[in-house]
């Protein structure tokens, strides 16, 4: 029987394909990689590789200690390369706006019950609840994909980015 | 509004039952489906046809259009439904050879479902890729009620919380499939204080895929509003092109697929699209696509469930393409 091998990317390691034009512009494809995105980017910095309308997905790239932050809605995070830990803490009060959309930074470190810890590895997906403060901390360079709402910390920079 | 009735003939000299919506009727015999209408007929190989109906019925007739081939289809108006023949093909608009009737989709998916159950005999699922099912030809043989009914996973807040869709293993009857076997299955560490349980959570996601026993079918895993992350797991072909009726994204979470990208109205080729572990794009609003999967992949695809994108796009009130630069 065949074995077969999964081609997962990384930081280290990943290959691009690409649009090849038949009769059309590439642009409208917005075509980019989140490896060399994250590659290319700070730590912590939120650079949108999707966007719809003011949804984004945001490739980030996780290294070393990041800010708290928090939101009014959920986020997903799906860890793409590297090792993540997660840590949450219950927000006594409200400190953003219900209506407020997308992510938030917070000043130090925030005040509430400790929720609670996740370490997450290439592959994992971990919920950012509302409500809760959140933060990253990477011992090494790795990348997290985060799906949410376009925001005040929402970086971009297609033309860089994106294929042309 | 078209007449949604199914009429319930007596099987055919194969074994097969006949349908009809409106002026469209559907029959099978060993190896083709044949649709026809008022002023035109159209054939497609049954397993081709039951694959793509297989996806129309799962995704409750899904975003935009669902092109079977480059002849028949559906398009979604969210609770009704166009289903056409030649409506979305150059050479037929040309002539004005084209048929559309619209149907109440709660008409349509009763025929639809009913269809898909006694022309899918036993050994066929029109999920699986084609090394892991059975032949969908010759006459009628038993059925594959099982795989017909799957139902779609839809997550309200994310896959594995409390009173939410569930993680997936063995026990469940999700083996990792054999492509896959190689894809790593030791869950995050998740520590949760008391009475944070439900909140602090994480899963492997890249296992939950592995164990996927569909191809080409999306199912929502995480919300954030009108966000949807649908992901899925792609081996061999798109048995439908899909015809967007806003933007969606892909991003490819592993392996490698092909997308073949043509003209939403006429089918005229735009372009090709090559994806790899990491590559991010966009679908605009005015194109139709196929893709080709040569190692079963894992793609994550990204929808807006705002549903009140398809008139804004409808009356170009949006362009087509998601970001300028
Ligand atoms: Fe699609």
């Amino acid at each position: 029987m065949a074995t077969y091998q999964t081609r997962f990317g990384s930081l280290q390691n990943f290959e691009k394909g690409g649009v090849e034009v038949i009769n059309d512009d590439a642009r409208n494809y917005a075509f980019s990689n989140l490896y060399e995105v994250a590659a290319a980017a700070e730590p912590y910095e939120k650079v949108a590789v999707g966007k719809n309308l003011k949804y984004v997905l945001e490739a980030i790239r996780a290294e070393g200690t990041s800010p708290w932050y928090t939101t009014s809605h959920d986020e997903a995070a799906i860890v793409m390369d590297g090792e993540i830990e997660i840590r949450l803490v219950k927000l006594e009060g409200k400190l953003v706006a219900e209506d407020h959309e997308g992510t938030t930074m917070l000043e130090g470190t925030p005040k509430g019950p400790k929720m609670g810890y996740i370490v997450a590895r290439r592959g994992h997906m971990a919920l950012l609840p509302k409500g809760a403060a959140y933060q990253f901390h990477a011992a090494k360079p790795g990348v997290i994909l985060l799906q949410t709402i376009r925001g005040d910390l929402t970086v971009e920079r297609w033309k860089d980015i994106c294929q042309k | 509004m078209g007449d949604g009735k199914a009429q319930h003939s007596t099987p055919n000299r194969h074994g097969y039952h006949a349908f009809q919506i409106g002026g469209f009727k559907f029959e099978r015999d060993e190896y083709f489906a044949h649709i026809s209408w008022p002023g035109g007929n159209h054939i497609m190989p049954v397993d081709k046809f039951l694959k793509a109906l297989m996806r129309d019925v799962a995704w409750n007739f899904f975003y935009g259009v669902v092109n079977f081939d480059e002849v028949f289809g559906t398009t979604n108006h969210y609770g009704t439904v166009d289903v056409f023949a030649g409506l979305y093909n150059g050479g037929y608009r040309a002539r004005n050879k084209h048929r559309m009737e619209t149907f109440r989709s709660d008409e349509v998916r009763p025929v639809f479902e009913a269809m898909l159950d006694d022309w899918t005999i036993e050994g066929f699922d029109p999920f699986a890729a084609p090394e892991e099912t059975g032949t969908a030809f010759g006459p009628k043989r038993g059925n594959n009620h099982a795989a017909v009914t799957r139902k779609r996973v839809v997550a309200r807040r994310m896959v594995g919380l409390n009173d939410d869709t569930p993680l997936r293993g063995d026990e469940s009857g999700f083996r990792v499939n054999r492509h896959f076997a190689d894809v790593d299955q030791t869950e995050p560490e998740v520590h949760a204080e008391p009475g944070f349980e439900n909140e602090v959570h994480a899963f492997n996601f890249f296992a939950y895929l592995s164990r996927s026993d569909v191809t080409w079918n999306p199912s929502i895993t995480s919300v954030v509003k009108d966000s949807l992350v649908c992901p899925t797991t792609e081996e061999f072909v798109l048995p439908i092109i899909h015809g967007n009726d806003r933007v969606e994204w892909f991003v490819q979470l592993s392996d490698e697929i092909h997308w073949d990208v043509t003209d939403r109205e006429t089918g005229a080729p735009r372009a090709r699209v090559v994806m790899k572990a990491g590559d991010v794009a966009a679908m605009p609003a005015d194109i139709r696509h196929q893709g080709f999967s040569p190692k079963r992949s894992m793609l994550l695809v990204w929808e807006n469930a705002d549903s009140e994108l398809p008139e804004l796009y409808a009356k170009k009130k949006l362009k087509p393409n998601p970001v300028d630069f």
